[in-house]
């Protein structure tokens, strides 16, 4: 039983949870993940951690209500308890001074994972330039938070409601084309990923993603989060969730993202 | 100490076997008919979830129990991995005493009610009875072992109601357990290769704390092994019984991620037992295996047994499919095609690359799937999935096999037959080709041998690398039974209270 101490809404359907977990927050690190479940017959989902705080003993999570599972997780108020939370999971992202400017990328939910990378290459002594995208201006979240650990930051909505009118891409094209980017990160929707990928297997700049699959027990045993990356077949909970971008099979993935969707 | 000759020949000479012995001919016990398990019909169980096999009833027992005949030798104990006192126990039933024939089975096994439902005793114990030699069915000990150790349950659970949880707990702290040691040992898994390692540690007077990555305790018992297999209920009762003897349990930890190894060691924990099992499930690297609706049985039978997918208040999606091929022929593979038609599949079939006569599988998970209409397409290697236009399984292709020289395994060969390529139609594929051990940890504690399989390196005494951590079961062994992974952590908790106390 994990005690919740905060929550801040970021839009109508994304909800930010400060967790007591004092353990997970000791021991994670940029771009790992948690199982959490939400009553008895709760479901085990991943979310990935955004921040975390030491001395209080706390983690925060960004969660979309999407499904029958995520809204129960977003409807939970302060003082009420997640039933289980397990982690932190995953690899950590390798965080360190790269030779040229670190290209971060975020869309939608997937702000909050690239959050504490964005830190961590600003700490490490690199030149952040963040990339935030999404469909309108209420689904860019922690902007204020990107703000502080970036040297530039570019805002893209579908309908112009913030920042340039434009896809994702177009701010990632307009980064390459200025200045010496030597890796790009990026989260969020598959598709977006994909996206991105493909671009900058163009200007051939190394880039990174962090992919989010279906998962039941997140510990490398159920083999659910399978994805094809170069080829092999790699599991997002022990092997990843982060992956080189270029190698990553979007499709394939999209498609394994819809395997249960009849049933919700 | 005494040698295993005379510990059975102590046993044996008692005078109360003696008389057991002498009360009844040979020939006569010899000519029993072997007791037949009751189990409830093939077309009621495909609807429920109860266990199939409903246990001998006390006279079955007994007269089974009547038919061993306490062989001065007895050669099921070799085929034993942990070398149950066979005739000790058996004879304790014949003569009614249920309570100590369970207490000669605690004396090696840490989950009897487990073994005696899931060990394959035709390969083991029972391969190696006399009755063999007379071209009879061998004595049933795997029924009898259940039969014992749900008695002993039983009682307990009586016992249990007669008293409050707090005079139990007493009275297990006194009774059952050595005096403390005051000396903290960490176990990471509840699987059986932890659970029989914290049941022996704590016996020994060591404070146990096991840890879980899952929300439940139990390991493979649990996500793995169906309800009508083994009922939950069994395995909870164990793990109170391991309560009561002062086991602590640790569920939503991952040793290795949430706590490290040094972590551990500045909580005090002096000695460290890796039971954390097998992980990641193969596949078989053919097209198509990503398709939506191919998925492995670990995932399968995840979501149904542990997070309940498909019964009311789970929010976990069940896997459905109306015709279900099972790819494999183990006991994993028997229960994941069990549970299919139990989820409701029309059709639900076992694809085996080999013939029946060479399943892993125990061969009554093979009978009681029979019975229940599961359809065995053997001598047949799925080469290819195809899929609809939005990607979800349609069909399997086969590629037929037939029988080529005997391999390393002493199992002919199966050999492709050229040509011989058939589509089946299906709507769910469950991959059921076995496990590769969980990196977890091996991944993550600095100097640890690790072998090119991924398994935990250790020596005899089960201790790896890192002298203050053991390992057993499936993340040393790779994949292998219930039963062996139990010996393992006996095994490494009689080695491991030897180099605590400075033994070595």
């Amino acid at each position: 039983m994990n005690r919740i101490v905060a929550k801040e809404h970021f839009s109508e359907n994304v909800v930010q949870l400060v967790v007591e977990a004092p353990e997970v927050a000791k021991a994670r690190r940029p771009g790992h993940f948690v199982i959490v479940r939400c009553g008895e017959g709760g479901e085990r989902i991943p979310l990935t951690i955004s921040e975390a705080d030491v001395k209080k003993g706390t983690i925060s999570l960004v969660i979309q209500a999407v499904g029958v599972s995520t809204r129960k997780i977003c409807a939970l108020e302060p003082e009420e308890f997640l039933t289980a939370l397990v982690g932190p999971l995953g690899k950590p992202t390798a965080i360190g001074r790269r030779d040229g400017t670190v290209l971060c990328c975020g869309g939608g939910v997937g702000i909050a994972p690239l959050l504490p990378i964005v830190q961590g290459m600003k700490e490490a002594g690199n030149r952040v330039v963040t990339v935030l995208a999404a469909r309108t201006k209420d689904l860019i979240i922690l902007e204020d938070q990107i703000r502080r650990w970036s040297d530039d930051v570019i805002v893209m909505t579908d309908d112009g409601s913030s920042g340039r009118k434009g896809l994702v891409t177009a701010g990632v094209e307009e980064v390459l084309n200025r200045e010496d980017v030597a890796e790009v990160v990026a989260i969020g929707p598959a598709v977006m990923m994909k996206f991105v990928a493909l671009l900058t297997k163009q200007y051939n700049v190394p880039t990174i993603c962090s992919l989010n699959t279906i998962m039941v027990d997140g510990t490398g045993m159920c083999g659910a989060c399978r994805v094809n990356v170069g080829g092999k077949m790699r599991f997002v909970c022990v092997d990843g969730p982060k992956f080189d971008a270029h190698q990553v099979d979007f499709d394939e993935m999209i498609m394994r993202m819809k395997a249960y969707d009849p049933q919700k | 100490m005494n040698t295993m000759k005379e510990t059975i020949d102590e046993g044996r000479n008692a005078s109360w076997r003696e008389a057991l012995r002498a009360a009844m001919p040979a020939k006569e016990r010899t000519a029993i008919p072997r007791a037949e398990m009751p189990m409830l019909p093939a077309d009621y169980r495909i609807h429920s979830n109860a266990e199939v096999n409903q246990g001998l009833s006390a006279e079955q027992a007994v007269l089974e129990a009547t038919r061993c005949l306490d062989c001065p030798n007895p050669t099921c104990m070799e085929g034993c991995p942990v070398s149950i006192h066979i005739p000790d126990f058996i004879k304790e039933i014949q003569r009614g005493r249920n309570d100590l024939a369970a207490r000669v089975l605690r004396t090696t096994s840490a989950l009897p009610a487990v073994c005696g439902r899931v060990c394959p005793q035709e390969k083991q114990c029972e391969s190696r009875c006399i009755y063999h030699k007379m071209g009879k069915a061998p004595v049933a000990i795997g029924y009898l072992e259940r039969f014992a150790a749900d008695a002993e349950l039983a009682e307990r659970r009586m016992h249990a109601s007669e008293e409050t949880a707090s005079d139990a707990r007493a009275e297990g702290a006194t009774a059952n357990a050595a005096p403390r040691k005051g000396i903290k040992v960490a176990v990471a898994g509840s699987g059986p290769a932890g659970l029989s390692f914290a049941g022996s540690m704590a016996q020994m007077g060591y404070d146990v704390e096991v840890f879980e990555a899952l929300h439940e305790v139990g390991g493979v018992l649990k996500y793995g092994i169906p309800e009508f297999r083994l009922p939950n209920s069994i395995v909870d009762a164990e793990l109170d019984a391991l309560r009561l003897a002062g086991v602590h349990f640790h569920t939503d930890t991952v040793i290795g991620k949430t706590l490290s190894y040094d972590d551990l060691r500045n909580a005090g924990f002096q000695g460290i037992f890796v039971a954390s099992g097998a992980g990641l499930p193969r596949f078989m690297g053919i097209p198509g295996e990503n398709y939506c609706g191919v998925l492995s049985s670990n995932e399968y039978l995840t979501r149904i047994n542990l997070m309940g997918a498909g019964q009311p208040g789970s929010d976990t999606p069940a896997p459905l499919g109306r015709t279900v091929a099972v790819i494999g022929g183990g006991n994993t593979a028997m229960d994941s095609v069990r549970t299919a038609l139990r989820m409701g599949a029309e059709k639900a079939m076992i694809i085996y690359r080999r013939s029946e006569a060479e399943m892993p599988a125990r061969v009554e998970e093979i009978e009681h799937a029979k019975q229940e209409g599961v359809e065995f397409v053997t001598m047949a290697n799925p080469v290819e999935y195809l899929a609809d236009e939005r990607g979800r399984v349609r069909a399997v292709r086969v590629q037929r096999m037939k029988a080529g020289e005997p391999d390393a395994s002493g199992r002919p060969r199966p050999v492709p037959i050229e040509g011989a390529i058939d589509e089946i139609a299906i709507d769910l594929a469950i991959v059921s080709v076995g496990v590769s051990p969980n990196p977890l940890i091996p991944d993550n504690f600095d100097g640890l041998d690790v072998s090119s399989r991924g398994t935990i390196m250790v020596n005899d005494d089960m201790q790896s690398s890192i002298p203050m951590i053991f390992a057993g079961g499936d993340i040393v062994r790779g994949g292998a039974t219930v039963i062996l992974a139990m010996g393992d952590g006996r095994h490494a908790a009689a080695a491991m209270d030897r180099y605590l106390s400075g033994n070595e």
